[in-house]
């Protein structure tokens, strides 16, 4: 959706790009390991989004006020290294936050280096462009990312354990369907988000298709 | 058997803990190259390799870097060493086999982002193994990805012949044969006794 009111280069879709039409999750199938890892609640899953849009919005000013300094070939190896120091001070700062939020996501802070949004990021949008630009795009990116981690954990919690937040929802006779906080209660919900955004596409194209017919008659 | 025997640390990377289906490590892999058994196989022996080499090498870092108290390198460290064994392993397959280099494409210099082989290294770091027991982890870990691609991959050469649906595209399909396995795989939890 492009806004005409605000001029390009800096228009509303470099923001609104990462929460829908290029959802890294649901459109680039990236990022899957934290996105199934640590979604069985969904305050995992807030938790882990956060810090995955910090990282990305630093990353991306990072490389894209270095983006005339840094050789062309060595740059991956450059962004990693950018990538991993950010990650290593929210590493620290969970830490420092929440000890019980640090065991909760484990390894899986530390792993958001190899997080493939992120170099994806750097990669092809952050190296290219100002640095207002990046920041714009890599906030939207991780919005998109956060909403979809949020939205494979709060299913997940309230199917597997009953509660959202952490907040009872059903009451004691409720029988919590325990296979959808272990793992492949993650695939399973995955698949069906895809599948549902994948029915919504098939019905936009369909419609679209039919309103042609009808114009041509 | 106990906790940090060998026997046990293998079992529980090579299939009680599977990395790909009980931790989500290396999922990009595991949808993206598990089309045909035979490159998914090797795909899953060039993991091994890179597995074995950074575990090794990990270990040693993580005893040098804890001599001079510069633990919070260590992510920085370890990526940069993960990257260099992909590199090798890279023009290793290049030199040997042009035909496998083309066949894995892409997915062979994205080894370096694969959360498997940095999974890897930081559990070992974090539950503090000893050299012996980092390979055996290494090896197990390994040979549970392989494992778990060469399924998958047997999975869709099947059903390559199947009538399904197209709103299920590949990607959904995929993911619930993943859920499918990693269900199989919760069978093996009681194993390690």
């Amino acid at each position: 959706m492009k806004d005409p009111r605000i001029p390009d280069p800096l228009s509303w879709s470099v923001f609104t790009q990462g929460i829908w039409r290029d959802n890294p999750v649901f459109v680039m199938l990236l990022g899957l390991c934290p996105l199934l890892a640590v979604t069985n609640t969904a305050m995992n899953a807030l938790a882990m989004g956060l810090a995955t849009t910090f990282v990305l919005v630093c990353s991306g000013t990072l490389v894209s006020l270095l983006q005339r300094v840094i050789p062309k070939q060595v740059r991956i190896a450059a962004y990693i290294i950018i990538i991993a120091t950010f990650v290593t001070i929210v590493d620290y700062a969970i830490q420092a936050i929440s000890l019980d939020l640090h065991k909760a996501l484990g390894a899986f802070i530390q792993l958001i280096v190899v997080n493939c949004v992120i170099l994806g990021r750097a990669e092809a949008y952050a190296s290219k462009n100002p640095v207002v630009n990046a920041i714009v795009n890599a906030f939207g990116m991780g919005v998109g990312f956060t909403l979809a981690l949020l939205s494979l954990g709060i299913v997940r919690e309230i199917i597997g354990s009953g509660s959202l937040f952490g907040i009872d929802l059903f009451g004691a006779q409720f029988q919590p369907w325990a296979v959808f906080v272990l793992p492949p209660g993650g695939f399973f919900v995955l698949a069906f988000w895809l599948f549902v955004f994948s029915l919504m596409r098939k019905r936009k194209e369909t419609r679209a298709k039919q309103e042609e017919v009808a114009r041509a008659a | 058997m106990q906790p940090d025997s060998l026997t046990f640390i293998f079992l529980n990377a090579f299939v009680i803990n599977n990395f790909v289906l009980a931790m989500f490590l290396g999922l990009c892999p595991f949808l993206g190259v598990s089309g045909k058994i035979k490159t998914a196989a090797n795909m899953g022996l060039a993991v091994v390799f890179v597995m074995l080499v950074s575990s090794s090498s990990a270990y040693g870092i993580n005893l040098l870097l804890a001599k001079f108290n510069l633990e919070f390198l260590r992510l920085i460290c370890y990526i940069a060493v993960i990257a260099s064994a992909v590199q090798l392993v890279e023009m290793a397959i290049k030199k040997f086999s042009p035909a496998l280099f083309r066949a894995l494409g892409i997915f062979l210099p994205l080894i370096t982002t694969n959360c498997a082989i940095l999974g890897l290294a930081l559990f070992q770091t974090n539950r503090e193994y000893n050299f012996p027991q980092s390979l055996a982890f290494s090896v197990g870990a390994g040979a549970g990805f392989t494992l778990a691609l060469v399924l998958m991959a047997g999975l869709r050469e099947k059903l390559e012949l199947a009538d399904v649906p197209d709103v299920v595209t590949s990607a959904a399909l995929a993911l619930t044969l993943g859920g499918l396995l990693s269900l199989a795989f919760m069978g093996f939890a009681g194993l390690g006794g």
